[in-house]
């Protein structure tokens, strides 16, 4: 007994999860879906680099920010991109985003008792090219909404993005559209200041800030420097 | 309080009045409190003509900055000054405490303050409290035997050194220190190390943030520069702010009190402070 | 859980022209079943000087007694009031006096001093004092707080905008905090005058 307590003390100080802080959030508007995320990836109190993009392309209209352990990220990345091109071969067109987001949680899911450590919000265009944004949790619990933040600074921007887009309530019957009134221009302005708010009080957001808009024309993105505190 | 009616005011020291509660709290399994730190890169170094600390200005708790600019260049006497990391408020009482006993002991003996003294005072009370008390500290100072740099660890340990760092950036700035210190530097070029050792501290750990405070102490001279570089400004504002119509929010009841001018007494004299 | 999302709180503060501003929620729980709707965790030290309690209720009540306490003795002594930057350092020390057994309360003190300088100040439990010049938070919702303040505050507000702002900063933040909420109680202070409202907000 008294061993097995020993050992059992001894692997209690690790732990296979790390956390490497960020702030993803998506914003979706009638034809558009701005989806931003800073670039600092670190661990404990050090900034292990200063330019890491938390965003990756999994599909021509389907954008997913993910913040938590990079190295789950990157592997649930490599495998929804894996599955894409299985999707791509067999179909002979690229996954719809609504398509992608049920697939996002299925794989998360389908880990839930090792869960990947990510929090992800997934933006993109709908197949009527109204802008959709949905978020998780890490285990694979999903929603469509108009907007989402997600990761350390998640908590410090959802009031001021509650407050400037108040969706409407899912419970409505009609059910209600959920994008913003927003034009595309205003959107990015609202995700610039949110981000700079949230890099002058939360320690892991900071260094740079990667913005992505997807509209009908294609994907763009975007740089601003952030705080490098 | 069994032997009082009402409660007098305390003559000082700690009460541990609330301490069977709390641990009852804590037995029933709610978390005891963390308390305000600051994750802080402090640094000091002796020049040519004396001593310069340096401090970032960033407190935390947990991963949220609660202030952006404190000051933790801290008082001691005209000619000694302390920083402070580890939890605000030990830092903060210990220094205020010191340098209230200095002042009284420059009173009865007539004499400036020695660096040594406040090394004393504030070793043995850091002791008494084997650690609990988390104050990591660098005192700086120069005094009739000359400029001094000591650091004092939360158990009441101390080094005395030439130039020193202490809290979570002390190695990013001792890594400065190390690779370009040398005797006998100018006041321009201590400083300019003393900014680049905490610059050093507020970019690459993630504790300490915000701006530089400096303070060179010379002989019979002292010179607080708060504030001396702002590496940290706001990158972005939204161009259209945020402004709410008055009238916006939905109140349930308003009370209007005016208040009434105070009446001044002119004459007689008045009372110290 | 921590001891302080035992009752959940929201506290905010905010500096205006000449003025200042102080708001919380009205909630009181215990943990997640509300006890009541209108709890005060905002108390009137003198007209021009006020203190939010924000942590475990029992201790914000007796706290604030030993605060008001203390201040009638000074009154008595003193004939006159305590400026903002002396009651918080009275605070200060009361909290700091149990630093090995701490009351659960982080104050918000916010007042006007000599000239009507707005003074705002919070604190954690064992009184750590942090000043600032624009706006200070405390709670269970203060990471909201900062986020939506650190957005929505601007410098030199009149008192009508000031309201405005740290209402809607107030009641964006604790919608997002489940336990914080019912509305809020704000008190806008300027050198004549003191506005007491109560905000409608979400009953969940």
């Amino acid at each position: 007994m008294a061993a097995t307590e020993g050992i059992k003390q001894h692997h209690s100080t690790w732990s296979p999860y790390d956390n490497n802080g960020g702030t993803c959030i998506a914003i979706a508007g009638s034809n558009y879906c701005v989806i931003a995320a800073d670039t600092r990836m670190s661990t404990g109190y050090s900034i292990l680099t200063r330019d890491y993009s938390k965003i990756c392309n999994l599909a021509d209209k389907c954008v997913m920010a993910s913040s938590g352990f990079q190295a789950d990220v990157k592997a649930l990345q490599k495998n929804l991109s894996a599955r894409h091109l299985i999707y791509q071969h067999q179909h002979n067109k690229q996954m719809s985003c609504p398509a992608m987001a049920q697939l996002l949680s299925n794989t998360l899911y389908y880990k839930r008792f090792f869960p990947y450590y990510s929090f992800n919000v997934l933006g993109g265009l709908d197949n009527e090219g109204k802008g959709c944004v949905f978020t998780y949790d890490a285990v694979g619990s999903y929603e469509r909404v108009g907007y989402g933040a997600q990761g350390t600074g998640g908590t410090l921007m959802m009031p001021v993005l509650d407050n400037q887009l108040k969706s409407p309530s899912p419970l409505l019957l009609p059910a209600q559209d959920a994008t913003t009134p927003l034009s595309e221009s205003e959107a990015v302005d609202l995700v610039k200041d949110v981000f700079a708010s949230a890099a002058e009080r939360d320690i892991y957001t900071g260094d740079g800030l990667e913005i992505v808009v997807v509209n009908a024309e294609g994907v763009k993105r975007e740089f601003l420097e952030l705080r490098r505190d | 309080m069994a032997n009082t009616a009402i409660e007098l005011p305390p003559k000082g020291g700690f009460s541990f009045d609330l301490c069977r509660r709390n641990e009852m709290l804590a037995k029933k399994g709610v978390q005891s409190p963390s308390f305000r730190k600051t994750g802080t890169t402090i640094v000091g170094l002796v020049f040519q003509d004396g001593v310069i600390l340096g401090a970032d200005t960033r407190a935390t708790e947990g991963p949220i900055v609660c202030d952006k600019n404190c000051e933790k260049i801290h008082y001691m006497a005209p000619n000694i000054y302390c920083c402070g990391a580890g939890t605000a408020a030990d830092t903060e009482a210990v220094t205020d405490m010191v340098s209230s006993q200095l002042e009284l002991h420059r009173y009865a003996t007539g004499r400036e303050s020695r660096v040594v003294t406040a090394l004393t005072l504030l070793k043995s009370h850091l002791y008494s409290y084997q650690g609990h008390v988390s104050a990591a500290l660098v005192l700086g100072g120069v005094d009739c035997t000359g400029p001094h740099l000591h650091t004092i660890y939360p158990h009441g340990s101390t080094d005395t050194l030439p130039f020193a760092t202490m809290g979570s950036g002390s190695l990013a700035a001792m890594a400065m220190f190390e690779s370009r210190y040398r005797e006998g530097m100018t006041r321009e070029e201590g400083i300019k190390l003393v900014c680049q050792a905490i610059c050093s501290g507020i970019f690459n750990d993630l504790g300490s943030g915000s701006n530089v405070d400096v303070c060179v102490i010379t002989k019979g001279q002292k010179e607080y520069l708060r504030n001396y570089e702002l590496p940290n400004p706001r990158t972005y504002v939204s161009s259209k702010g945020y402004s709410f119509a008055k009238g916006h929010t939905e109140v349930l009841s308003t009370k209007i009190t005016p208040l009434k001018e105070h009446v001044k007494i002119i004459e007689g004299d008045a009372m110290e402070e | 859980m921590s001891i302080f999302e035992y009752n959940g709180s929201a506290l905010v503060a905010m500096v205006g022209k000449n003025c200042f501003a102080i708001a919380s929620d009205r909630r009181l729980g215990v943990q997640l079943q509300t006890i009541a709707t209108d709890f005060q965790r905002i108390f009137k030290i003198h007209d021009k000087l006020y203190v939010g309690l924000s942590g475990l209720a029992t201790d914000v009540q007796t706290l604030y007694q030993r605060f008001a306490f203390r201040h009638k003795l000074y009154q008595l002594r003193e004939e006159r009031n305590m400026r903002p930057e002396t009651f918080a350092s009275l605070v200060s020390a009361l909290l700091y006096e149990k630093r090995f057994g701490p009351y659960f309360c982080q104050p918000v003190i916010a007042g006007l001093g000599e000239d009507d300088k707005p003074f705002i100040c919070t604190m954690d439990s064992i009184g750590a004092k942090e000043l600032a010049k624009d706006f200070v938070v405390a709670g269970t919702a203060a990471e909201s707080l900062y986020g939506a303040c650190e957005s929505m505050y601007k410098p030199d507000m009149e008192p009508e905008e000031l309201f405005e702002t740290i209402s809607q900063a107030l009641l964006s933040s604790i919608d997002r905090d489940c336990l914080s909420g019912w509305g809020g109680h704000v008190y806008v202070v300027s050198p004549n005058q003191v506005i007491e409202r109560t905000l409608k907000g979400r009953m969940d």
